[in-house]
């Protein structure tokens, strides 16, 4: 067997504490928004990453992108530490799609000017290629190049996410984070989105991080899913695997609120519990076990360990095992 | 008849804004009956929302409203005055929207907002209000009811709030709910559990239900009757199961074959789209306004009349095609 080529990304136990005031005279607590996730994401594939808000998927992609330091641990690009890239370098292979291209494009700036916005800010070619770089990249979005004129306030919700997506493939990266691309959109629109994202995948061999808290969209896009509650990635499995054999209570209850439009079907009962644990005081043991329907005596005191079955991860007590 | 809580006939609404006189909810009727779920469903703008605040006498000050009938609990309802709407509102007709924060007073304690509707329609005391606030906290799921009372909205998560906000929708037992998006904000774990529990508030008190979304999946979980809308007008309806067995009309064709289906579409297989978007709907309009979004669309279709091609059952659409050229077709049609 030869060995893995380095994934074209990757981290490596990330931590990320955010301090966060308590009000007047308490001072500041910390909150652990990403504790401890090591995940690769190969090159050319897509990997899914889903949770609930706030569970730090957000926080993850800032730190894939540089943009957010992480407070121990490292990330890699293709194999070597992010130590050595300099933001420039960094935005030249990984680029993000945002969830609301409303609030993510200046509406003050056109449509050719927040395209363009990559290259000036990294100066890349001459100014005089920018134009036309812009007018390719919207054709490759399916875009009319007429709106290289118009403001974002003048597109369809759709429109202004091809903008987004233009945007992020005028450097022609090798990853794309794409953090919730179609969470604002109508599903009629979120289907040409997802469509675009696998035709471009194809035409230019990117690697995805998608993250969503669709599960269903996960389900028809990714290679590999991970699946994070506060701040830990406690099940991960090629998608296959995780969709016919997920195990932990929690990936359970999310593929079982998969609402398909299935009529002879009722709204399944998820059996979690209503309580919801604060990210600066998490519970003990587990951290989902004041809603998991299967806690036992031990996770409300022992944080489960990591367990690998021929690539399925899970951080669970229920397969735990023996070390 | 008995059965009957409201009913709605040719209701319109129009808006005038700068462009002109907007037709957001044009035509539009529909019934709910007692322990009956009605699902208005449609992308965003088609005019869901309006319709369900023109019931509620809620529209902006500017919009005018008309119908030929709506009639709530046998009561005309196009003539009340305000101080009479805002009656059945919060008592026997009450709401559910997106946003719990928008809805609940962030000034004021939970129990204090939940008691205040009590006391504003059913003539009781504080101590009965106080009672039956936490009888409802602990029903929709609030665990030590009691002691929350004294917390206020922002003390609470986003899925708790949604739950306070239905406790206080039914305080005053109403006959009919109108839920608009209840768990559009909400995580898809949350959105199962708050679907469930008004599902089954509902068998209980055996209320009428207006449930607006623009997620299909969700109505064919929660729907008894399905109302397809799009651009201010319904464009095919009928019962859940007959809807989404044999969809009839290419709006609701099409947003069916959009969607991923965990073990149903495969992985990298191009969804199914709806190209284009929903018009302006400023002006004179005429004709279908589906057709530049239409893979079916013929020159007819400009010249379309609101005459429903019904398929008994209550089942009906608005299109040109006959029945016979639309159900023999694959359900999942590949598109070009
Ligand atoms: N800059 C910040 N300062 C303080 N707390 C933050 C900051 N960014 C995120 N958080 C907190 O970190 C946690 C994870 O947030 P985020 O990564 O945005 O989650 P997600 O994207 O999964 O919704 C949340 O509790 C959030 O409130
Ligand atoms: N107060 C208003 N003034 C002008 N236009 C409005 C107003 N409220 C809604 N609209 C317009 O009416 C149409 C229908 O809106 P709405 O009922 O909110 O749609 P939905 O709930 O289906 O998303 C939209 O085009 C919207 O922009
Ligand atoms: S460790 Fe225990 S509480 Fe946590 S998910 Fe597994 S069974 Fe549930
Ligand atoms: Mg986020
Ligand atoms: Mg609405």
């Amino acid at each position: 067997m030869t060995e893995a080529p380095a994934a074209a990304l990757e981290t490596v136990d990330v931590t990320c504490v955010f301090q966060v005031s308590q009000g007047l005279l308490r001072g500041s607590k910390p909150l652990r928004a990403v504790n401890g996730v090591s995940l690769k994401i190969p090159r050319g594939q897509v990997v899914g990453l889903v949770g609930e808000s706030g569970c730090g998927k957000s926080t993850m992609a800032n730190i894939l992108l540089g943009l957010q330091r992480p407070s121990s641990g490292d990330v890699l690009y293709a194999g070597n530490s992010a130590a050595g890239f300099s933001r420039r370098e960094i935005a030249r292979r990984i680029q993000p799609i945002f969830q609301d291209p409303y609030s993510s494009l200046n509406p003050t700036k056109t449509i050719e000017s927040i395209v363009s916005q990559p290259l000036r800010i990294h100066s890349v070619g001459a100014p005089s290629e920018w134009s036309a770089r812009v007018g390719e990249m919207l054709d490759v979005v399916g875009l009319p190049r007429r709106v290289a004129s118009s403001y974002p306030s003048q597109l369809s919700g759709g429109q202004r996410q091809r903008v987004a997506i233009a945007r992020a493939l005028i450097m022609r990266p090798e990853v794309v984070i794409c953090d919730e691309p179609t969470s604002a959109l109508d599903v009629s629109v979120q289907s040409q989105i997802l469509n675009l994202l696998q035709d471009l995948k194809e035409e230019f061999g990117l690697t995805y991080l998608l993250i969503s808290h669709n599960l269903a969209v996960v389900q028809h896009m990714a290679d590999r899913v991970a699946v994070m509650y506060l701040g830990r990635i406690v099940e991960e499995a090629d998608s296959d695997t995780l969709f016919n054999d997920p195990r932990h209570p929690y990936t359970r209850a999310l593929l079982g609120s998969v609402l398909t439009p299935d009529p002879r079907l009722g709204v399944p009962d998820t059996h979690l519990g209503a309580v919801f644990p604060n990210p600066i005081d998490p519970p003990p043991g587990c951290t989902f076990h004041p809603r998991c329907p299967d806690c036992m005596a031990i996770c409300r005191s022992e944080p489960p360990r990591p367990a690998s079955d021929g690539g399925h991860n899970t951080e669970c007590h229920l397969y735990g095992g023996a070390p | 008849m008995s059965g009957t809580i409201l009913e709605v006939e040719n209701l319109s609404v129009d808006i005038p804004v700068a462009a002109g006189m907007l037709h957001p909810v044009r035509g539009i009727g529909f019934s709910v009956s007692r322990g009956e779920t009605l699902c208005i469903v449609g992308e965003s703008g088609c005019g869901k929302s309006l319709t369900s605040l023109a019931v509620m006498g809620l529209l902006p000050k500017t919009a005018r409203r008309s119908a030929d009938r709506m009639e709530f609990l046998g009561r005309d309802i196009r003539s009340l005055r305000e101080r009479e709407m805002a009656r059945l509102r919060g008592g026997s007709m009450s709401m559910i929207f997106q946003e719990p924060m928008t809805s609940l007073n962030p000034s004021y304690t939970i129990g204090n907002q939940l008691a205040e509707v009590y006391l504003r329609h059913v003539e009781q005391s504080r101590a009965a209000a106080r009672d039956r606030a936490v009888f409802l906290l602990e029903k929709v799921g609030i665990s030590s009811a009691a002691s929350r009372l004294g917390q206020y909205p922002h003390q609470l998560s986003g899925g708790q709030r949604q739950r306070v906000m239905i406790a206080m929708a039914l305080m005053c037992g109403p006959e009919l709910i109108i839920a608009d998006e209840p768990t559009t904000a909400l995580d898809v774990t949350i959105q199962a559990q708050i679907l469930h529990l008004l599902a089954e508030l509902q068998r209980e008190f055996r209320m009428g239900m207006i449930l607006i979304t623009h997620d299909l999946g969700i109505v064919a979980r929660v729907a008894d009757k399905v109302q397809v809308m799009y651009a201010g007008k319904t464009v095919e309806e009928g019962p859940c199961e007959t809807v989404f067995d044999a969809p009839m009309h290419p709006y609701t064709q099409g947003l069916l074959r959009c969607i991923p289906i965990p073990g149903r579409t495969q992985r990298g297989e191009r969804l199914g789209s709806v190209p284009g978007i929903v018009p302006n709907l400023v002006g004179e309009l005429s004709g279908c306004m589906f057709r530049n979004r239409c893979d079916y669309a013929s020159d007819a279709c400009a010249g379309m009349r609101d005459e429903p091609t019904r398929m008994g059952d209550g089942h009906a659409y608005t299109c040109l095609r006959a029945p016979e050229e639309i159900s023999g077709e694959p359900q999942a049609a590949e598109t070009p």
